[in-house]
């Protein structure tokens, strides 16, 4: 297989890139858009969006997605806020802030242009979004209100109370709305993809099961848009949705899209403790919380007392006395690590000690208890339903978890992947948040992908391709559809003795273990003789009740679990390569005195990207270095 | 919160779950025992178990929809002991915990059906309804990159918090679930509510609502009778305020909307003075 790879960064002064970009990019007439049609797998945040500006453009969009409806899509769940630097507090923010703060919450990690530009565009995400209706939190004057999120000093966070996913993706949801009445979008509900379709090297179609009667389908179009979001769900226990899964970008790696920084998985400081066996996942509470919660742990060892029997003098509020600047405010891998020590020390908290304080009672006593009920009262709710207590009265019990994924496709500056014609959005690349993403940033990047990227970089592609005519007679389409059928064939014949749960959770302990919070060599290299072992276990004894054609939520499972353990492998090569830590990837052997990350900018200042090389072979692993020209990277300090 | 029992300490249940193969075949109640449930399981996790029963012993799981399990997605959908989402207020099924049970307990689990909800397989039902409601007008037309600055049309917090209030809602379909006529008017009545209380929506408010019921009436949702079921089940309390909003929004379109929509016999509700 070739592969161009090109980043396709503009060069010259940052401010200027993407205006010039846009200015040197084709355009297509709008009288010709409408012979133009593009696939757009999943309607998250960057999927919805994207359909909805292709559509108003005039492109022909076909939408697919897995849920009954696209506003199921899992962007929906984030709580906290969206980032944009506005500067309506006067707090000394600016664009070159929010650029220059994302490069080094990343770790040094990431591409300049792309931050630079998503930095630019994130001012009109915010007045795009108000336009559609959505109802963010607004102060006494009827102003935008905006709070404080981690890895930053400044006030820049826009939020919609703990639903700010929820309100952002009901907006973007509506806007495609708009289109599939226009009749610019057909919507392709309860339909998952299993095959990219490549014709003469282009990306020119998909292979999906209609998950209601098991048909399978083929689709052609001129482009093909994955938005399907990330992968933390191989670690089976994550904050992400019981259906969110690789399966999508891992069959177009398969077909030759290079998989960038697998290993860069982001463990969220503060999520709702597991409870036990049974436990199917596990819920976030929003980093907007550590604007007025303190985290602490008792100071003695094993304190088994009420957190309200603790003295003032006998509580360690570890993040403060470490990060006297940032305090609770530091970024998630940070503080994820911070409470991983104290529980590792002997500090933790709870039945399981798994386990550290995030404390209220200041903001409550200094605020009261309506001020904190108006700002977080969905999360407060929610924590009592799952936890059973009543966090207004006793602290919240956090521990970290997976929650976000900073590897996926590698993208260049158009997103478009190693495939041309092949384009990936928001959290299914790999692009702009380096090896740890900043908090509120996520809906961020999903929206400026979809919204305001994509519609000038895929008319580029459209505008500067010559397209043959192709239909789902040609061959490729049919080989497609029949390795797609001899898969689901051969996973309905085994009928084995063990579930598709059994088989996730065992992956999951695994990748947790071995290429979690923590990793090491010995322990990566026991995960790279673990993951075969279940891979071959799950091709001989997995049991799927039922037959392909009709409703079969295990056989969707199935299928969804092979990938992830395909992909597990290729993480954990992943995070054995790299010997460094950087970010949410923190080898053990690499670390400064004070247990932070220690980076190594001479070997490791680039992106890893991983070629599929056939069953059974070891990938190839490609470099792109990634060059510096204003953020200098130096030892990352919150202190 | 309070427990019904001591904690940790497992409960055996009887379930009556709903089954049924596909909307042609006939569907029935179906008895299983679960032992072992742990009371700080929820509900969801509850049905897993059974589920991972029932495929170890090769038949088919019951089919649910769900997703996130933070209640926020809107997906599961189940009528618990003849409520929509269980018996706790405020509460989707998927935050519902095992704790509020006891041992010994029988708990009967259906689909949410509604004339314009039909029934796919077990307990999932098609919603699409509702895609199409949203489609006929629930929008603001802007198109990307058109808009002014965020700031530039203050919106006074008390609206913005209404708006933001009906605009919590998670369309689950609970509220035509609990509904006897199967009505649709607390869902329609949210996000009409939520787009003709901001300054954004005025441009298609009168034309908005009047698309919106159109599509309601068309997809067999029934009529209100305001009896007020729904806003009891709605996971996220909307409320029965937004109705009445609706029935004013629509009589205001009916009145002062200038372009001609498409005839339609009755008002929003029944009894409403539309």
């Amino acid at each position: 297989m070739t592969f161009n790879f090109d980043s396709k960064s503009p060069t010259g002064p940052i401010e200027d890139r993407w205006t010039n970009h846009r200015f040197s990019s084709k355009l297509v007439n709008p009288a010709n858009r409408r012979k133009h049609s593009i696939i757009i797998v999943g309607t998250g945040l960057a999927g919805a969006s994207a359909a909805a500006s292709l559509g108003e453009m005039g492109y022909h969009v076909k939408s697919f997605f897995i849920h009954d409806s696209p506003r199921r899509a899992h962007s929906i769940a984030a709580q906290g806020g969206i980032n944009a630097a506005k500067n309506y507090k006067n707090d000394g923010d600016s664009i070159y802030r929010l650029f220059y703060e994302t490069i080094k919450g990343g770790d040094y990690r990431a591409r300049e242009s792309n931050v630079y530009r998503l930095a630019e565009t994130s001012v009109r995400i915010i007045d795009h979004c108000v336009a559609l209706g959505v109802p963010f939190a607004r102060e006494y004057g009827g102003l935008l209100d905006t709070r404080s999120f981690g890895g930053t000093q400044v006030s820049r966070t826009f939020y919609a109370r703990g639903q700010t996913g929820q309100q952002l993706l009901i907006g973007a949801y509506q806007a495609m709305m708009r289109q599939v009445s226009d009749g610019n979008v057909d919507m392709y509900p309860r339909r998952e993809m299993l095959e990219l379709v490549i014709v003469d090297g282009h990306a020119r179609g998909i292979i999906v099961r209609n998950l209601i009667t098991g048909e399978l389908e083929a689709h052609h179009a001129d482009a093909v848009v994955l938005a399907t979001g990330g992968y933390g769900n191989v670690f089976y226990l994550s904050t992400n949705a019981k259906a969110s899964n690789t399966s999508a970008i891992w069959r177009a790696h398969k077909k030759g899209a290079l998989f960038a920084n697998p290993c860069y998985t982001q463990i969220h400081p503060t999520c709702i403790p597991v409870s036990g066996d049974h436990q199917s996942k596990l819920t976030l509470m929003s980093e907007s919380l550590r604007n007025d919660g303190r985290c602490w742990v008792p100071k003695n060892l094993n304190d088994t007392r009420m957190p309200s029997q603790i003295p003032e003098n006998e509580r360690d509020y570890y993040l403060e006395r470490r990060y006297p600047s940032f305090g609770n405010l530091v970024p998630r891998d940070v503080a994820s690590r911070a409470a991983k020590l104290e529980c590792d020390n002997g500090h933790g908290v709870g039945p399981s000690k798994l386990a550290v304080f995030l404390d209220f009672q200041d903001s409550i006593n200094r605020l009261g208890e309506d001020k904190i009920r108006e700002k977080y009262g969905n999360l407060f709710q929610m924590y009592e339903k799952i936890a059973g207590e009543n966090p207004y009265k006793t602290p919240m019990r956090i521990y970290p978890a997976v929650h976000y994924t900073m590897g996926g496709l590698w993208v260049d500056y158009n997103l478009q992947s190693t495939i041309p014609g092949l384009h990936v959005l928001g959290e299914a690349n790999f692009s702009d948040h380096g090896a740890n993403r900043l908090g509120a940033s996520a809906l961020m990047q999903g929206l400026a992908d979809g919204y305001f990227i994509i519609p000038t970089t895929l008319t580029n592609y459209i505008g500067g391709t010559n397209l043959q005519k192709v239909t789902t007679n040609n061959p490729e389409f049919k080989e497609a559809m029949d390795s797609a059928k001899n898969r689901i064939n051969k996973i309905l014949g085994i009928k084995g003795n063990k579930t598709a749960d059994q088989f996730h959770k065992e992956l999951g302990h695994v990748i947790w273990d071995y290429c979690g919070m923590a990793r090491n060599k010995e322990g990566l290299e026991k995960a790279l003789k673990m993951i075969p072992k279940i891979k071959e276990e799950f091709w001989n004894n997995i049991s799927v009740p039922g037959t392909g054609e009709q409703l079969n939520q295990e056989l969707e499972k199935a299928g969804r679990i092979a990938d992830f353990i395909e992909l597990g492998e290729t993480m954990c090569l992943d995070a054995l390569t790299r010997e460094v830590s950087c970010g949410g990837h923190f080898r053990e052997e690499h670390q400064t005195p004070d247990n932070e990350a220690k980076r190594d900018d001479e070997k490791f200042a680039h992106v890893a990207a991983w070629e599929f090389k056939g069953e059974g072979k070891k990938p190839e692993r490609h470099v792109e270095e990634l060059k510096f020209d204003y953020c200098h990277p130096t030892q990352r300090s919150y202190k | 919160m309070e427990s019904k029992h001591e904690s940790n300490k497992m409960m055996t249940l009887h379930l009556k779950v709903w089954r049924q193969k596909n909307p042609h075949s006939e569907g029935k109640l179906v008895d299983y025992e679960l032992n072992n449930v742990n009371p700080d399981m929820s509900f969801l996790e509850m049905l897993d178990i059974l589920n991972q029963k029932l495929i170890l012993k090769g038949e088919e799981p019951v089919a649910f929809d769900h997703d996130c399990r933070e209640g926020i997605c809107g997906s599961c959908a189940m009528v618990i002991d003849g409520n929509p989402h269980g018996p706790q207020k405020s509460t989707t099924a998927c935050q519902l915990h095992m704790r509020h049970y006891h041992d010994g307990q029988t708990i009967v689990v259906e689909p949410f059906l509604a004339k314009a909800f039909p029934l796919v397989k077990d307990l999932v039902v098609d919603r699409s309804a509702f895609d199409r409601v949203i489609q006929a007008g629930g929008y603001i037309s802007v198109n990307t990159g058109s808009s002014p600055d965020g700031n530039a049309l203050p919106i006074p917090k008390e609206n913005a918090d209404l708006a933001f209030d009906a605009a919590t809602c998670i369309g689950c379909g609970a509220c035509v679930a609990a509904c006897r006529n199967g009505a649709a008017m607390l869902f329609v009545s949210a996000k009409v509510s939520q787009l003709s209380l901001l300054p954004q929506g005025q441009a298609e408010r009168a034309e908005r609502v009047a698309k919106m019921v159109y599509q309601m009436d068309a997809e067999d949702f029934g009529s209100c009778t305001n009896m007020g079921s729904c806003a009891g089940a709605c996971p996220k309390d909307i409320s029965l305020e937004n109705i009445a909003r609706l029935n004013r929004e629509f009589m205001r379109s009916m009145i002062s909307g200038r372009k001609s929509y498409p005839n339609r016999k009755g008002g929003a509700s029944e009894g409403s003075p539309a």
